[in-house]
């Protein structure tokens, strides 16, 4: 008699891995970037240039990013200016809009709050949503910090650094773990989302601030002046654009349904041959 | 190798979701925040309110604005805003030099005075280089020289219930068909007696010119541009803003603009 050959199981425990914490700080997160993006670029585009120093060269030059509009013989025409390269950007930038009614603005009114020019609603807008944004993560660094889930799955350690190489290759060939934990490329990803930009963009924001330049005049020479600093926090809302799209697609290649259950519920479905442990669901 | 394709196909069904999403956020849904008496709007206003207390709490009311050396002055001062008055009593005073000029200090006060330019220029001066930070985002370093304002309101004795000074100036910042609308801002008293809030007759070691103020541009260094009144010509001490303007105590504040300016 040959014992009953046991199936290699299908898929592993079902594991409580986000606590109600990081599913309140991470949904409170989604609404809060989406009205700071939109309203930033509203804010934006009332002087679509940036600038590194202290101040916005207006008779000499300092700018490194100018968005605006040109007439040409063929008629008007959006330009954008980097790093002193010019390109065409009609459409899109500096100019949008239908032919007919072509809009002058820095980025089009698709993705700024409101949608036509209005500094004064996109200011309100931004500090409302600017104040919960810092208060969630506020909230979420005690209780991450508390529970165990900043050492547990954000603060990457040596064995992660060492195993790094290893999951970049797995995830550039789509062979995405499903663990207890974090893998190396998502504790580093989130702890630069935690411990660099997050803390840039809000630093960055209150240089921009003549108040707190007052109180914290070291803002001023940690990032070389307000308008540097306006930059800065320019260039981080691109890296962040860049984080929320890559963490949608490994939210879908990853299955969508699992990672979705995962941040609402808290329970999520590990691969097959995770250990189970103590509290797990089969 | 088939779960693979599953995911690709996942993936572009979950990308067309998102790709349908991405395009709702570019209607207009949200621009019921743009009108005033929307409550929902004035709800997120408070926010505001919570910044001006959380700066007052934290910063101290004697604690300076940032002041530069000379050689960060690379650049005239970039007018902005009114640059050339219209109204007759600005034209007038502008043809005779500023002459016949004399800053008012009333409301509540002992007493009610007024200085010309002369007696304003011949009281302390204070100069100092300061960065100047427009709403719009842009900033420009120049150097301001006046007199403190709080020596000025001493003068007139500010009553113990006063809480705001309202600046008046002569600037028609705006024509409508009921007339013009002249600038009006407003600030604290802590604002008011902060030691580099200067009436200030000149810019860049030379008189105030018309584009920037003339002949008195108040500074309040740790706000935004639009709380550095230009063209002042009165100053009346209230405890209550709303009979001014349409009652945000100030005409940006009155178009939207957070009153408080320091952020």
């Amino acid at each position: 008699m040959t014992p009953p050959q046991e199936l290699p199981p299908t898929r592993g425990p079902l594991v409580y891995r986000q606590s109600i914490w990081t599913r309140l700080t991470h949904w409170t997160w989604a609404i809060c970037l989406f009205f700071l993006l939109l309203s930033g670029l509203q804010i934006f585009n009332a002087h679509p240039n940036l600038y590194v120093g202290q101040q916005s060269g207006f008779e000499f030059n300092n700018s490194i990013l100018r968005i605006g509009a040109i007439n040409t013989p063929e008629g008007p025409r959006g330009q954008t200016t980097v790093f002193g390269q010019t390109f065409d950007t009609t459409g899109v930038l500096g100019m949008s809009g239908s032919a007919e009614r072509p809009q002058f603005v820095g980025f089009p009114g698709a993705v700024t709050i409101p949608s036509t020019r209005d500094l004064a609603t996109g200011r309100v807008v931004h500090f409302f949503f600017g104040w919960i944004f810092v208060g969630a993560l506020f909230i979420w660094f005690l209780a991450s910090f508390i529970n165990g889930h900043m050492r547990r799955d954000i603060i990457p350690k040596g064995a992660d650094l060492a195993g790094l190489p290893r999951d970049a290759l797995d995830h550039a060939r789509f062979r995405l773990h499903h663990g207890r934990t974090y893998t190396p490329l998502q504790k580093l990803s989130y702890f630069a989302v935690f411990f660099i930009l997050f803390p840039l963009i809000i630093l960055t924001g209150l240089t921009m601030s003549p108040g707190m330049d007052a109180a914290w005049p070291w803002l001023l020479d940690v990032f070389g002046g307000r308008q540097t600093a306006r930059t800065i926090h320019f260039v981080v809302m691109v890296l962040l654009v860049l984080f929320f799209i890559v963490h949608i697609i490994m939210v879908l290649l990853a299955g969508p349904l699992n990672e979705l259950r995962s941040m609402i519920t808290g329970w999520y479905r590990t691969s097959p041959g995770t250990l189970a442990a103590k509290g797990d669901k089969p | 190798m088939s779960r693979l394709i599953i995911d690709r196909r996942r993936f572009l069904t979950g990308s067309a979701a998102l790709g349908s999403t991405m395009a709702l956020a570019g209607c207009s849904q949200f621009d019921f925040l743009a009108q005033r008496d929307n409550p929902i709007r004035n709800a997120i206003e408070q926010a505001n309110v919570l910044t001006y207390q959380a700066q007052r709490a934290l910063i101290g009311d004697q604690v300076l604005a940032r002041e530069y050396a000379a050689s960060e002055i690379r650049q005239g001062m970039k007018p902005n805003g009114s640059t050339e008055p219209t109204t007759a009593e600005y034209m007038f005073l502008r043809g005779m030099n500023f002459e016949p000029y004399r800053l008012t200090i009333k409301g509540m006060v002992d007493k009610e005075v007024s200085f010309s330019l002369a007696e304003l220029r011949n009281m302390p001066a204070r100069s100092q280089i300061t960065r100047h930070d427009c709403v719009e985002g842009w900033s420009c370093i120049a150097k301001w020289t006046g007199t403190a304002l709080g020596p000025v309101l001493d003068q007139a004795g500010v009553k113990p219930g006063a809480r705001y000074c309202v600046y008046h100036c002569y600037d028609n910042i705006q024509r409508s068909i009921s007339g013009d609308i002249l600038y009006y801002e407003s600030s604290d008293l802590v604002d008011a007696y902060h030691p580099q809030t200067i009436l200030s007759y000149g810019l860049n070691d030379a008189v105030l010119p018309v584009s920037n103020g003339a002949p008195i541009r108040l500074r309040i260094e740790r706000a935004l541009g639009y709380k550095q009144p230009k063209y002042l010509h009165t100053i009346e001490l209230v405890d209550d803003l709303s009979p001014f303007g349409q009652g945000k105590g100030g005409y940006w504040p009155d178009n939207g603009y957070d009153w408080y300016g320091g952020i």
